[in-house]
């Protein structure tokens, strides 16, 4: 049996991701916010094959409920074989820069919330010494941009921690994978009316996150051609930089 | 996200929103018209509604159960088919009607009552769906099928999805052997051989078609190659490597002309002719779906985009169709893979179903401004004539005198029409 567990599990992301799993032996526990939701994508994937589903219904935010929620799942599972960390929101930049809370919510709600589930598992599957964890971090963190900072900043201190954790339990047998989508067309950017070429689909993130999860891969941007745009935006000199309206 | 039709015929600038799960309830604001949007498949207007919202069924893409031992299975409407496929095959079901291609969205299947290659058999998508829930814009959610809510029923299939959200779709699957079809393909010269084909034809094969070539004049008239096929067992691997091709932007206008689509046909023909084989095995994919192959093929039309034509008339002695495809051969303008079939005597079950009784007939042709939309109106009089009809999912001009003349329950449907709902296709062909 393969136990995979995915936290915001209702992200058009996740979704696609946990369709690749709803196989005979998958078991898998699906973490998000709303039940009705769910329960319908509990629905669908025991009707495509999964072996078992469960889910758990919890704000992730919720600093108090973190040590409870790992500790649940590992009454239900013995070993963790797969971890996706997929909750996270998209915050409203024009808010947060009129208040600290609101920034600090979002650095919770992207970063701290990310970080604590990860130390918890990365020590249970350190210790298992087994398990593979994809996180999902964002373009946006590798460099601060007017139009989008605080974000940036969740994800940037989300991806470097990632890169940390990779390299700590490397000898424990643990793969982590850093992944980079750039625009996703999906519920969270749902507002956003003017799309182009560099939107993609969940469904093509998903299949660049399980290819990378089955390769065993440090850290991706999804699609592929991202790698090459934030190559030009980090390399742009700051003085420059600064004057763009990005 | 950009919502755009199939044809991209009409350009329009087409505001949307993302339905949230089907648990929480959709909220509808009382003053702006709502359109559900599924893949945007539908070549014309009919999947649009530039003056209100369409609302993305992408995110109703759950299967609800699957009964692999009677072939029922409940989605919701934001399902595409080929997800059905990839779901049912392996367990020995498949789709009991599908359309060209598996992209189309579950409700699209149904609001447009999609028919296939097995018409003479079969009838259209309707015929086998079990139920279907519909929340109306009241907020009421009905459960429709031949028994309950059956007026409500029957003006949902094929009713463009103008009575409301379909949430989910029950369907009966079709039994069948393997992932492979026993194909015939014959080349044949002129509409009377065709239509000799396809009378010896319907009654021992499931699937029949014809590719026919629209520019062919004089002696050639009306030739092409017809397929023919059953499903078979087969102890080939039922999934296909994926090769997939891709049309990265729009060709420029050029690219398609006279000659270009002249010579393009003509060698589909005698590469048909020379490939002439009974009992061919071939996988359904490229049976049935082969321009699901090349992602975005609609922009070899390029920039301007084009129109789907597609219309059905009585068969009798054939002399309307044969008066029609001398226009259009004359005209010089259709262009590659025209399609010909007859439809069986199986009545439609929606109110505004297109498949009906005769031998229908589709085809592109790519926008040229006035010149294409005075052509396409000649042939409407000449099926309006006939006593045809004109099929809905591919039209993007026609007048609503002409939606009328073939559609004699109108009046009946708009009392189940949902009153907020509507499309750029509705208001043209009500209008006085």
């Amino acid at each position: 049996m393969e136990n995979v567990v995915i936290l915001g599990a209702t992200s058009a992301v996740a979704q696609a991701v946990a369709k690749h799993y709803a196989r005979a032996s998958t078991q898998l526990i699906l973490v998000g916010r709303n039940q009705a939701y769910l329960e319908s994508i509990e629905q669908d994937l025991m009707t495509r094959g999964a072996e078992k589903v469960q889910t758990i219904v919890q704000d992730l935010a919720e600093s108090s409920k973190w040590e409870d929620l790992v500790a649940h799942i590992y009454t239900l599972l013995d070993r963790v074989d797969i971890l996706l960390v997929a909750h996270g929101t998209l915050p409203d930049q024009a808010l947060c820069e009129q208040s600290a809370e609101r920034t600090l919510e979002a650095i919770n709600a992207n970063a701290l919330s990310q970080i604590a589930m990860l130390t918890a598992f990365g020590n249970k599957m350190a210790a298992s010494r087994s398990g593979k964890i994809a996180v999902i971090s964002s373009v946006a963190g590798d460099r601060g941009r007017q139009s989008n900072y605080v974000y940036g900043a969740a994800k940037a201190m989300l991806s470097t921690y990632v890169d940390g954790l990779r390299n700590r339990l490397y000898k424990s047998g643990v793969s982590v994978l850093t992944v980079k989508p750039g625009f996703i067309d999906s519920p969270m950017t749902a507002h956003i009316e003017k799309k182009g070429a560099l939107w993609a689909t969940p469904e093509k993130v998903a299949d660049d996150i399980v290819n990378a999860i089955e390769k065993g891969r440090s850290s991706i941007y999804t699609p592929w051609f991202w790698r090459y745009i934030m190559l030009i935006i980090c390399s742009i000199p700051e003085f420059i930089f600064k004057r763009l309206s990005l | 996200m950009s919502y755009q039709s199939w044809g991209r015929y009409p350009k329009v600038h087409q505001r949307g929103y993302s339905l949230k799960p089907r648990f929480s309830f959709p909220t509808f604001d009382m003053d702006t018209e709502i359109l559900p949007f599924g893949c945007g498949r539908s070549y014309g207007d009919s999947c649009l509604n530039s003056r209100g919202l369409v609302c993305d069924t992408r995110q109703y893409n759950k299967f609800v159960e699957f009964d692999a031992e009677r072939g029922v299975v409940t989605a919701e409407s934001g399902v595409t088919l080929a997800d059905i496929i990839e779901l049912a095959l392996p367990q020995g079901w498949f789709l009991p009607v599908t359309p060209g291609t598996k992209y189309v969205s579950l409700g699209g299947a149904v609001a447009n009552d999609v028919h296939g290659k097995n018409h003479h058999v079969d009838g259209s998508f309707g015929h086998f769906v079990k139920s279907l829930e519909l929340i109306r814009s009241d907020g009421e959610r009905l459960t429709c099928s031949p028994s309950s809510n059956k007026e409500m029923f029957y003006a949902t299939i094929g009713g463009l999805g103008l009575t409301g959200l379909i949430s989910t779709v029950t369907l009966q699957l079709k039994s069948v052997e393997s992932a492979y079809l026993s194909v015939d393909t014959i080349a044949f010269n002129g509409l009377d051989e065709f239509k000799q084909l396809s009378d010896e034809s319907k009654q021992d094969y499931l699937y029949t078609v014809a590719w026919i070539d629209c520019m062919a004049q004089g002696d050639a008239l009306g030739r092409g190659i017809f397929l023919r096929a059953n499903h078979c067992a087969s102890s080939k691997p039922a999934t296909l490597a994926k090769k997939k091709l891709s049309v990265p932007f729009n060709f420029p206008g050029m690219a398609l002309n006279k000659l270009s689509i002249k010579a393009f046909n003509q060698f589909y023909y005698w590469n048909g002719k020379r490939k002439e084989c009974l009992g061919q095995e071939q996988h359904y994919d490229p049976y049935f779906y082969p321009l699901d192959g090349i992602n975005d093929w609609n922009r070899i039309y390029g920039k301007r985009g084009f129109l789907q034509y597609q219309f059905v008339v009585p068969a009798k002695d054939y002399s309307a169709i044969k008066q029609i495809m001398a226009r259009i051969a004359d005209a010089g303008a259709g262009s590659f893979l025209a399609v010909l079939k007859e439809f069986g005597d199986i009545p439609s079950l929606g109110m505004l179903s297109f498949p009906r009784e005769g031998v229908c007939l589709a085809l592109d042709f790519p926008f040229q401004g006035q010149k294409t939309l005075t052509l396409l109106n000649e042939l409407d009089s000449l099926v309006v004539e006939a006593g045809g009809a004109i099929y809905p999912a591919k039209d993007a001009r026609m007048s609503a005198s002409v939606f009328q003349s073939f559609t004699p329950k109108l009046e009946e449907f708009k009392i189940y029409k949902d009153p907020l709902f509507s499309s750029d296709f509705w208001r043209r062909v009500t209008e006085n």
